[in-house]
């Protein structure tokens, strides 16, 4: 089993959602996050003053798959989410070490 | 779906007849006949309002048929009447603004201390105007003499102390009207009790935005009772309620005394003078400059607020500055009014403009200041000059607080999370000295008991530009003093300022104990290492995640 976390840009959550439903993800969880990488951050004026925003908003989903749906889900949400510009953001994937559905208390592949 | 079309069906039957049931009734009805006016006879009905009012409605021992000096009185009355109520719905609008200052105040402060922000914008209305009620009132106004435009009792406002210098009387305060009682039960005077207080609350709620974010709410809190029982009323004695500044036309031929027709530096820059009192004793915020002094910004958290809240107030400007002749009879209001929406206008433009040419883009939050520096700017002169100098004086104000912000910010170092040092203080003080250059003579007769018309340094009267530098100096010195000493002596007993601590988690829970946005932030029961919270049970929130060091 695999946890998957997408960072994207914020706009392309939707398209995203939708191309990890279209192949079967059934669930996800979103959060809205600010962070920079490349992209870097901006430097702006208020009153005058310069501040820098350093820390820019990005939208984390992150989904439980089994092994065999990891692939199709990663290539799907890179798609969506390109746009071919710095700042389209990174995606990681992790072991999932144990899964439980807290309703029934099911574990395993079949709680995901 | 029968059911739908028997309901509808059901519906129409009900209100065709409903709407024709008064047809019935019309088409029985007999016009009213010459019936005597004492009969309970039925009268005819007026749609149109034009039959309504009539001499029958003129008191008159004789019903129907007043005499001349029965005419007159209803006549003497109704003048009154529309300068009373003229004055009071102006009131109204000014009280509104109150409601302006605490959104634009909050819109520029960040989130964790809105609640404690709005709720000094809040109080002050209520406090200032409980130690105006006491004795504030009657400092400022019970010297100043009948008030030919209300009339009714205003004259016993007659008690004002002088002291004698170089051989004339300077009035320095009044003494009728405590607790608006005795003489004061008053209706006139009641209503110029109205009127004033909102003005001098404009003046109070000014400083809360200079201090804001690292204020006690308890040192505000006496504050309040200091500049609405002592510092305002002083001031506003000595321009408005008879006193000095008013007769320096009369006493030392300084053209019609020192002039300031709604108050740019009565009201706002004894509000800008006493932030900045404030602003420097508290010191700045922390994470407001860096370590080679050079400021940092501290973004406000909702600028839609603090822009509504900029519209709030230059709607109530129309009660502020038209209200100010007291009289729905003095018909320079239309001019009043119009003036001081151009200047609000170009305040705007000009602000914008500065900062678009000067920085790239056009910030909100300094063309929110860009109006109101040009209402406070016109605030003075709205009654006396054209609608081109109004433009110009507005614009003008515009650009100046722009230049007040970074030179209060970045070279006196002071700390004003609004701009009302800059907005009020500076500009106030703009708009009383452009009275100075710019008043054309078109109105004015008679303006602090003197004959003729008021004019500025432009239309042929230099004297009168030397009272409006004294006016402002005045204010400045006296202002400044008198608050600073306060708060000093605010700052040694109690306290003014928040604990660091209290200042990084934020206001809200510390002094309020609410929170303003409180499903923003996690409540958890820890409390931030060493808190000041004197109440160790309540929950404390966690600094909201989005807030960073700062």
């Amino acid at each position: 089993m695999k946890k998957i976390e997408f960072i994207i840009r914020p706009h392309k959550l939707d398209d995203v959602k939708d191309a990890l439903t279209k192949i079967g993800v059934q669930g996800m969880t979103v959060t809205e996050v600010r962070g920079f990488g490349r992209q870097r951050g901006r430097t702006e004026l208020y009153r005058g003053s310069e501040y820098t925003i350093s820390f820019l908003p990005k939208v984390k989903i992150e989904v439980l798959l089994s092994d065999k749906m990891a692939d199709e889900a990663i290539k799907a949400a890179m798609e969506a989410a390109r746009t071919g510009k710095i700042g389209d953001g990174k995606i990681a994937v992790y072991d999932l070490k144990e899964v439980l559905r807290i309703r029934t208390g099911e574990s395993g592949e079949a709680a995901l | 779906m029968y059911r739908q079309l028997l309901t509808m069906a059901l519906a129409a039957v009900v209100l065709l007849g409903a709407a024709s049931f008064p047809g019935f009734l019309w088409a029985e009805e007999k016009p009213a006949a010459e019936a005597a006016p004492a009969a309970a006879a039925s009268v005819a009905a007026d749609p149109s309002g034009a039959a309504t009012g009539t001499i029958a409605d003129v008191p008159a021992k004789e019903a129907g048929k007043p005499t001349l000096l029965e005419v007159a009185e209803t006549v003497g009355h109704n003048r009154i009447s529309i300068n009373m109520m003229w004055t009071l719905i102006a009131g109204f609008l000014v009280m509104f603004m109150q409601a302006g200052f605490a959104l634009v105040e909050t819109g520029f402060c960040r989130a964790k201390n809105a609640a404690h922000t709005m709720m000094m914008n809040f109080m002050v209305y209520a406090i200032a105007m409980t130690g105006y009620w006491i004795m504030g009132f009657a400092l400022q106004m019970g010297g100043v003499g009948a008030i030919g435009a209300l009339s009714g009792g205003t004259a016993n406002l007659s008690n004002e102390f002088t002291i004698t210098l170089f051989g004339k009387e300077f009035g320095l305060f009044g003494s009728t009207g405590f607790f608006l009682s005795g003489v004061g039960y008053d209706a006139a005077i009641f209503t110029l009790f109205l009127f004033q207080m909102v003005f001098m609350d404009t003046a109070a709620t000014i400083p809360t935005g200079a201090m804001a974010e690292r204020w006690k709410f308890s040192a505000f809190f006496i504050y309040a009772f200091f500049i609405s029982m002592i510092t305002y009323p002083l001031f506003a004695n000595w321009v408005w309620g008879g006193g000095w500044l008013s007769t320096l036309g009369k006493n030392f031929g300084l053209g019609h005394g020192y002039v300031d027709f709604a108050g740019s530096s009565v009201v706002h820059m004894v509000g800008g003078v006493t932030g900045l009192a404030g602003a420097m004793v508290l010191g700045p915020r922390i994470g407001k400059y860096g370590k080679d002094g050079k400021p940092n910004a501290i973004p406000g958290h909702h600028l839609p607020m603090a822009l509504a809240g900029t519209l709030i107030l230059a709607f109530g400007w129309f009660g502020f500055n038209a209200g100010s002749t007291l009289a729905g009879t003095d018909l320079r209001i239309g001019v009043i009014a119009t003036n001081t929406m151009l200047a609000s206008a170009s305040g705007a433009i000009f602000a914008a403009l500065y900062m678009w040419l000067t920085y790239g883009k056009p910030d909100p939050s300094m063309s929110a200041n860009g109006m109101l520096a040009g209402l406070v700017a016109i605030t003075a002169p709205c009654a006396f000059v054209n609608s081109v100098s109004a433009f110009v004086i507005g614009g003008a104000a515009g650009v100046l607080v722009c230049w007040s912000v970074f030179f209060i910010e970045r070279v006196m170092k002071v700390d004003d999370p609004v701009g009302a040092i800059s907005v009020h203080g500076t500009c106030g003080a703009w708009g009383v000295i452009s009275l100075g250059l710019l008043a054309d003579g078109t109105y004015g007769d008679g303006f602090n008991g003197l004959p003729g018309t008021v004019r500025g340094l432009l239309y042929g009267d230099p004297s009168q530009l030397v009272a409006q530098i004294i006016g402002p100096l005045t204010n400045l010195i006296f202002i400044f003093a008198a608050s600073w000493l306060f708060f000093k002596a605010l700052d040694a007993t109690i306290g003014m300022r928040v604990a660091p601590e209290v200042e990084l988690e934020g206001l809200d829970i510390p002094e309020m104990g609410a929170l303003a946005y409180p499903e923003f932030h996690i409540p958890t029961m820890e409390p931030i290492g060493g808190s000041a919270s004197r109440r160790s049970t309540a929950p404390q929130a966690m600094a909201p995640a989005r807030e960073g060091s700062r």
